[in-house]
């Protein structure tokens, strides 16, 4: 898969490099993020490649251990919305009936909110930190996934395999886990690293907002929170973090586009 | 035709209850309650239960619902606790900007998606496909705030060619680039879809000349589930607008919620959740009688 697709390959090895980073931060950052070591608003220099921030603290050791942030953030974001939207998918795939009928509303109730202004009235009730950032954006973004979970299992549950499964005495969390499950992930792994994408994009207009994940602890999105106030003086500022959230986000819908395209050799 | 639109009104009354339902109780975890306005001091204890029995905080949760839901229904989303003017008002008074914004921005996205994703799909692995490609991911993976920031900082303070807050132009461009590359690869797979269809084919068999089976056998029917995923790009859009607009200074609805937000402004932030959320329903409503309009089968099928 990977040498015909030149793009997913650069994706795959931005992605590594970006979680050695993160996981090897406090070895690779050269500076500790949050210690004032430079007279404000320092242009990039050889001391310090990405420059310095309105406060004096190295930009690239601050993207680094945003980086920590943000892609945990994005992780456990998406491992919740995975998650929900598995577990609504099954039941309302597999059991059918008055249960469909209501989860499936539900998920129609849900989609239609601006997800990022329900998010924003989520967060103005709660107080922004970083666990919340990730249940929050994790628990408005199952939908797809439950009505993808749902399909796969409409089309599976009238399969023979299943119906064997149901004749040799497999309880219906058997069958719905050890059989029909596995047979419908394909898709929902390419949803899941979409999902992911989305994710950071969530993660970081939030946290730019002042409402997600909260200062001093750097993520890529804090980080272009007070960048607007210095754009003249200090583009740098804005520029970096952002062109690595863009950076992230693409090699992501690389990556998930040719997983698409290999599991799903119809196209 | 009647039956269908009745069909899908009566449809959306579960959806408007759960609209309701979860934006009250979301805003009803909130701390405090409405009563902590008045923090003044001087205010007697008894003068706030007072209060309170009027407001009919006193009442169990699901009465203060029924009590809201009456209201919302007539539009009374009560008052403002930053300006004491009632919250329908100060949204209609900022709705106008919001939708100049989004009209503007829509009819762009439409202008250059279709042409763009209808030539993708006729000249399909061309270097103009492969290049759409690519943009389209990156335009995708551009975070909207971002670009606002990085188009204000070289359009405006830079170049100077348009004022960094007030002005239209620059946040309807990046209304468009956030938006575009979703439509467009949907009209690319749509026209893609299209050209595969039997119909295509015996019109190529008896000797169409290939612009014309293009342009009037293809380009028609691939535009039909275009008006779907137009009413589903809704809640992008409005989501889009909310941070676009607070960037720009622009003076539509969703800097009012945004700026709700920072200040707890609850009245506020509940009506304008309600109101975008019913907003993007009914949308969806008025794009699915269009496509039951342009096309007959979706009827029929829903008789059975």
């Amino acid at each position: 898969m990977l040498k015909k697709n030149k793009l997913a390959l650069s994706g795959l090895i931005i992605l590594a490099t970006l979680f050695i980073l993160a996981v090897f931060a406090p070895v690779i950052a050269p500076y500790n993020p949050n210690e004032i070591i430079e007279d404000h608003i320092a242009a990039p220099s050889l001391a310090h490649i990405f420059g310095t921030d309105d406060l004096g603290r190295d930009i690239f050791s601050r993207l680094i251990f945003g980086g920590r942030v943000s892609l945990s953030v994005a992780v456990i974001a998406v491992a919740v919305s995975l998650t929900i939207g598995i577990l609504l998918g099954c039941i309302s795939g597999y059991y059918g009936g008055i249960l469909d009928e209501v989860i499936m509303r539900f998920t129609d109730i849900m989609l239609s909110f601006p997800t990022i202004f329900l998010i924003l009235a989520i967060q103005s009730v709660l107080t922004p930190n970083i666990f919340n950032v990730m249940v929050v954006i994790g628990a408005t973004s199952w939908m797809g996934i439950a009505r993808l979970v749902r399909g796969e299992f409409l089309a599976l549950k009238e399969r023979e395999f299943v119906e064997a499964a149901r004749a040799i005495g497999c309880s219906d969390l058997r069958v719905i886990f050890r059989h029909i499950l596995p047979n419908s992930l394909p898709p929902v792994i390419v949803a899941g690293t979409l999902g992911m994408a989305g994710a950071i994009l969530t993660e970081s207009a939030l946290s730019f907002l002042g409402l997600g994940v909260q200062p001093p602890m750097p993520s890529w999105g804090n980080m272009l929170m007070d960048s607007q106030s210095y754009l003249l003086d200090a583009p740098w500022m804005a520029v970096i973090p952002g062109l690595i959230i863009v950076l992230a986000v693409l090699s992501l819908y690389f990556v998930g586009e040719a997983l698409r395209k290999e599991l799903n050799p119809k196209e | 035709m009647r039956k269908f639109i009745l069909r899908r009104f009566i449809q959306l009354i579960p959806l408007l209850i759960g609209i309701s339902l979860i934006t009250f109780f979301v805003m009803h975890m909130a701390p405090g309650d409405p009563t902590a306005l008045f923090a003044d001091p001087s205010i007697k204890p008894e003068e706030l239960a007072r209060i309170r029995v009027n407001w009919g905080l006193d009442k169990p949760v699901i009465v203060q619902y029924f009590i809201w839901l009456k209201n919302a229904a007539k539009l009374d989303f009560g008052y403002s606790y930053i300006s004491g003017k009632p919250v329908v008002e100060e949204i209609f008074e900022r709705l106008p900007a919001t939708v100049l914004l989004m009209s503007i921005s829509f009819f762009l996205i439409l202008l250059i998606s279709i042409p763009v994703g209808v030539i993708s799909a006729v000249k399909k692995g061309s270097v103009f496909d492969n290049l759409f490609t690519v943009v389209s991911f990156i335009f995708m993976s551009i975070p909207s705030f971002w670009l606002a920031l990085i188009f204000m900082l070289v359009f405006s303070l830079k170049l100077g060619w348009f004022p960094p807050f007030g002005n239209i132009v620059l946040p309807c461009a990046v209304m468009v680039i956030s938006g575009l590359a979703g439509i467009t690869r949907y009209q690319r797979a749509s026209m893609l879809e299209v050209l595969n269809q039997e119909y295509i084919k015996v019109a190529r068999a008896k000797g169409l000349p290939e612009y014309l089976v293009i342009y009037k056998h293809a380009l028609r029917n691939s535009l039909i589930p275009i008006v779907t995923m137009l009413g589903l790009s809704l809640p992008d859009l409005f989501g889009g607008a909310f941070i676009i607009e607070t960037i720009f200074a622009w003076p539509g609805m969703g800097r009012l919620g945004v700026s709700a937000v920072f200040s707890r402004n609850y009245p506020v932030i509940m009506g304008i959740t309600v109101f975008t959320a019913v907003l993007i329903v009914f949308g969806n409503l008025l794009a699915d009688i269009g496509y039951a309009i342009v096309d007959p089968r979706i009827r029929y099928a829903e008789k059975k």
